[in-house]
């Protein structure tokens, strides 16, 4: 694979990009671009899978091959993507309309599946392409276009819609951080099974600022936790401040304060198949914690596609039907002789 | 592809089994007196064993009760039975030479346990294996659970209770066979006038077993095939859920393509999901899916990606379907949609057969949406046009619609088996040619654009559910959309050239042309012949093909004084005849109670007809 040289520019497609200007979703894209030239996976197999929205557009900006489906259907169009050809490196770009609400059966049946797929949850909390309606992760409270008065439901948290379905691979970063979404793509692509990536994504038109509180450079190292395998959760200015277990609740801590010492602070550990500290670290908002990103839950477990190939390949070794013709003649059949006279076939003699 | 068949409730069968104690015999005289009651010529056959009351659960305590019922004149109780009950498996043992080839078996799970298939003799776990009854509908009820349920709140010992289990038996036979109970209603509550709990018991039993069979959801009777004259060759019995998943297995290995299917379980169409399931063994990959439009989305998903690609489903499944309908139409992915159609609108009649979801498979989705539509005549008939419908949909690069109902779908017939190389080549249009390779670059004589299969360097495009140019880009100019929405249109009205003529049963020319499709062939057929053999002037015109329709459909009408269309729905046929073959007068028969037709009311139809 190391002849696989490719550049951002070989999977850009020659079709005009044609979202808002300042729209984060070209930051995200770009992040891809890179992600995908240096995976040493080749071009023709890559396949991009969208469902309706403006983060949907995207496989006609990529050159890789592509289908721009229906409205939330993209997990179960890639799912069968993925089965009928597991070679392929299957990406599914969805929004948190088209993959929270109308194909939210999909998401939790894809990711309790776990089928090798990479899933990109473009998160702006809005519907863009309908011009500005509150979705399933907007805010309890909010004011748009269909709830003037501000929503009276409960928002869902893609993350723990993950756990709940027992997936193996969460992960989260934001479009203004695009070193940090190329890592996290890079895992999640790596990762067998389905990898879900939220990105936090600001949509200039229709819910501008939206992620600011968490994005604000003033405070941005108070309110976002980047998490690293492996290393404690530390941040802060000076990554004085850390999460800790205190009482059996996750808290955070200061270190050098109520005796708080750098043995303390939790270490993160991705790979834990116990989903309960990630659920914990997904959970987490402002203003009591930091936002959690990076790679929150990366767990090995059986993989549909691989599993789906390996049963048939089993079953093929130990029956002795190998054709069609062979299945026709299988089991009970009769001769009819040119005389039309019968014979069945035999029946039961042993008793 | 027609042969000709007779698909007729002539007679059936019936074997009661189980041990002395179990009552088979007072149930074998209550069905075939609720039989007779109800019109049928029987004849019965008890079959003792020589002692009273042989070793419980033993092969030789085995006593059975066949009964052969009919329309007509029934001789004999049948050699061999279409249908047993088994108390348990001494009773399979002691029958498994008795049954018809391809039969149907209704077991008493509960007693099918190794105590019992150790009585028997039985080697292993698998009574219906070790008997050499592979392909036959085994059908397990709980009866003693049921029995044991249904009286749990009368106070009585388990001993009194396991005594009406022939009860729950009988009311699910009587459930399967259309039987009312009221007769043995009577009959229990006379025979025991002076002990109120027995009645109370056999009547509630009798009850559970019957609204068991109204929840079970798959036995549709067993029809039976007669064959005016049997073509010398190999046969073997066959539904038509199993050919319907035959055919495809077939079709995708004659195209040398993987198979996969994506669909979720409904009533009547999930065993054709459970017939590809079990094909591992000839790598058919199957996606039990979380709902129906994931049934679709991950077939359109396979199409997408080079597999033969299937669903399968009813037409409430078919309605969830339509948008994804509407994405492979746009997307021009090869795709065979199969709807076993049941009795509707909605929840309607899931067990109950019908043909109204014709309008539906034509027309049922958002915009400008041409699909190729086809229908299949009998069981076995499903096998070929399950893979006609792969290889339209391969090389024309077009959804095909399916359309098989609920009475072909569960009902089987004797069928001379094929043989593959006899089957015509399928040839998938895979693009070659990277250099001129375009998304939608067509085929000048077909229209069917070129496949091209992620993973295949040169070829990397993308497509989806907006409109198109014919480089793949997404196009809103008005023109454009016409053009292609005359283009799609036009693939599928091409398709004509591989639909072979529409042929004729009878004369060429006459006073009526009775005019069906689909699953009611075989009682078309049956009209037909009884009515030429009292000199009518009649003939049949029986339809596969419903889009595109057969080159010379006027023209085989323009040779009749009067058509008659027959089907089960309100005029579904009727009025698309009305609208692409237009001139002719239309006279409909149509029934929509979740039945076949009679024989009787379709000679009474077209009489009335040749009368006016």
């Amino acid at each position: 694979m190391s002849e696989l040289k490719y550049t951002i520019k070989d999977f850009k497609s020659e079709n005009e990009v044609r979202w808002c200007p300042g729209c984060g979703d070209y930051a995200i894209m770009n992040a891809v671009q890179r992600t995908m030239a240096e995976m040493g996976i080749r071009h023709e197999n890559y396949a991009v899978i969208s469902g309706i929205g403006c983060s949907s557009r995207f496989p006609y900006y990529m050159s890789t091959y592509g289908f721009h489906t229906i409205h939330g259907r993209a997990m179960a169009v890639a799912s069968g993507v993925k089965c009928a050809n597991p070679d392929l490196s299957v990406w599914v770009i969805t929004g948190d309309g088209d993959g929270m609400a109308i194909g939210g059966n999909h998401f939790i049946h894809l990711v309790r599946r776990n089928i090798d797929i990479n899933l990109i949850l473009f998160n702006n909390k809005i519907y863009g392409l309908t011009k500005g309606q509150y979705s399933p992760t907007t805010d309890r409270g909010f004011k748009t276009k269909t709830s003037p008065f501000g929503t009276i439901e409960e928002a869902f948290v893609p993350g723990q819609l993950v756990i709940g379905s027992r997936g193996n691979f969460f992960a989260r970063t934001i479009d203004t951080n695009i070193k940090l979404s190329q890592e996290v793509f890079t895992e999640a692509a790596k990762h067998p099974g389905t990898s879900v990536v939220e990105v936090l994504q600001n949509c200039v038109i229709f819910n501008d600022g939206i992620h600011d509180a968490i994005t604000d450079p003033q405070y941005k190292a108070d309110r976002q936790l980047i998490l690293r395998q492996g290393e404690p959760m530390l941040f802060g200015e000076e990554n004085q401040k850390g999460l800790a277990f205190v009482k059996g609740k996750l808290k955070v801590v200061t270190i050098g304060e109520n005796g708080i010492t750098p043995d303390d602070i939790l270490v993160h550990d991705a790979t834990d198949p116990d989903p309960s500290l990630h659920l914990a670290l997904v959970n987490m908002h402002l203003p009591d914690f930091p936002v959690a990103f990076g790679v929150i839950r990366n767990v090995e477990a059986p993989v549909y596609d691989q599993d789906m190939e390996t049963q048939i390949s089993e079953i093929k070794k130990i029956s002795n039907i190998t054709c069609m013709d062979e299945l026709l003649h299988s089991g009970n059949t009769w001769v009819v002789e040119d005389d039309g006279e019968v014979h069945s076939s035999e029946g039961c003699r042993r008793h | 592809m027609k042969e000709a068949k007779v698909i007729e409730l002539e007679e059936v069968a019936i074997r009661f089994s189980g041990d002395s104690g179990d009552g088979m015999q007072l149930t074998g005289t209550l069905f075939s007196d609720a039989s007779a009651l109800l019109g049928n010529d029987i004849s019965t056959f008890p079959d003792y064993p020589s002692e009273i009351r042989a070793p419980q659960g033993t092969v030789g305590g085995v006593s059975g009760f066949q009964v052969q019922f009919g329309h007509k004149a029934i001789h004999t109780p049948g050699d061999f039975a279409h249908v047993l009950v088994a108390m348990n498996p001494a009773a399979v043992k002691a029958n498994a030479r008795f049954m018809n080839p391809g039969g149907m078996i209704i077991y008493d799970r509960d007693a099918f346990n190794e105590k019992n298939l150790r009585k028997a003799n039985f080697q292993t776990d698998d009574p219906f294996t070790e008997c050499n009854l592979i392909d036959y509908n085994k059908i397990a009820v709980p009866i003693t659970t049921l029995t044991q349920e249904s009286l749990k709140d009368l106070g009585l010992d388990n001993k009194s209770i396991l005594r009406s289990k022939n009860m729950l038996a009988l009311g699910l036979v009587c459930w399967i066979f259309n039987r009312p109970l009221t007769y043995i209603e009577e009959y229990i509550q006379t025979k025991f006038a002076r002990k109120p709990l027995v009645v109370e018991s056999n009547l509630r039993v009798l009850h559970a077993g019957y609204n068991y069979g109204n929840n079970l959801q798959h036995t549709t009777p067993q029809y039976i095939v007669n064959p005016a004259r049997i073509e010398p060759g190999i046969y073997r019995n066959i539904n038509g859920n199993v050919a319907t998943a035959w055919g495809l297995i077939a079709a995708a290995e004659k195209a040398g393509l993987p198979l996969f299917v994506g669909s979720y379980p409904i009533t009547p169409a999930t065993e054709i999901l459970q017939a590809l399931s079990e094909r591992k063994d000839l790598g058919v990959k199957s996606f039990q899916a979380e709902d129906e439009i994931a049934g679709i989305t991950t077939a359109i998903g396979a199409a997408f990606a080079g597999n033969l690609a299937v669903t399968t489903t009813s037409g409430p499944g078919f309605a969830l379907k339509s948008e994804a309908i509407g994405l492979a139409v746009m997307a021009e992915l090869p795709l065979v949609i199969v709807n076993v159609q049941r009795g509707g609108p909605s929840t309607g009649l899931p067990t109950k057969t019908e043909q109204s979801d014709l309008l539906q498979a034509l027309y049922g989705r958002n915009g400008e949406s041409p699909v190729v539509v086809l229908a299949a005549s009998t069981p076995s008939d499903c096998f070929w046009y399950a893979y006609k419908s792969a290889k339209i949909a391969l090389e024309r690069m077009v959804p095909v619609v399916l359309l098989t109902d609920g009475f072909l779908g569960n009902g089987s017939e004797p069928w001379k088996l094929p043989v593959m190389k006899d089957l015509p080549e399928i040839t998938p249009r895979i693009a070659r040619d990277p250099a001129v390779y375009k998304a939608y670059r067509r085929d000048e004589k077909t229209l069917a654009r070129e496949w091209a299969i992620p993973g295949t360097d040169g070829f990397q495009h993308r497509i989806g559910g907006l409109e198109k140019n014919v480089a793949g880009n997404v196009s809103h100019d008005p023109e454009n959309h016409q053009k292609n929405c005359e283009i799609r249109k036009d693939k599928v009205e091409r398709v004509v050239e591989m639909v072979p003529d529409l042929e004729v049963c009878g004369d060429d020319t006459g006073d009526v042309l009775i005019v069906g499709w689909g699953g009611t062939y075989g009682h078309m057929l049956s009209t037909l012949r009884e009515l030429r053999q009292e000199g009518k002037n009649v003939s049949l015109a029986h339809f596969n093909y419903i889009m595109p329709l057969p080159a010379n459909t006027a023209e085989v009408f323009s040779r009749f004084k009067k058509i008659i269309v027959c089907e089960l729905n309100l005029g579904q046929f009727a009025s698309y005849l009305r609208d692409k073959v237009p001139g002719f007068e239309y006279h409909q028969h149509n029934k929509v109670q979740g039945l076949p037709f009679t024989v009787k009311e379709l000679k009474a139809a077209v009489n009335k007809l040749l009368e006016d």
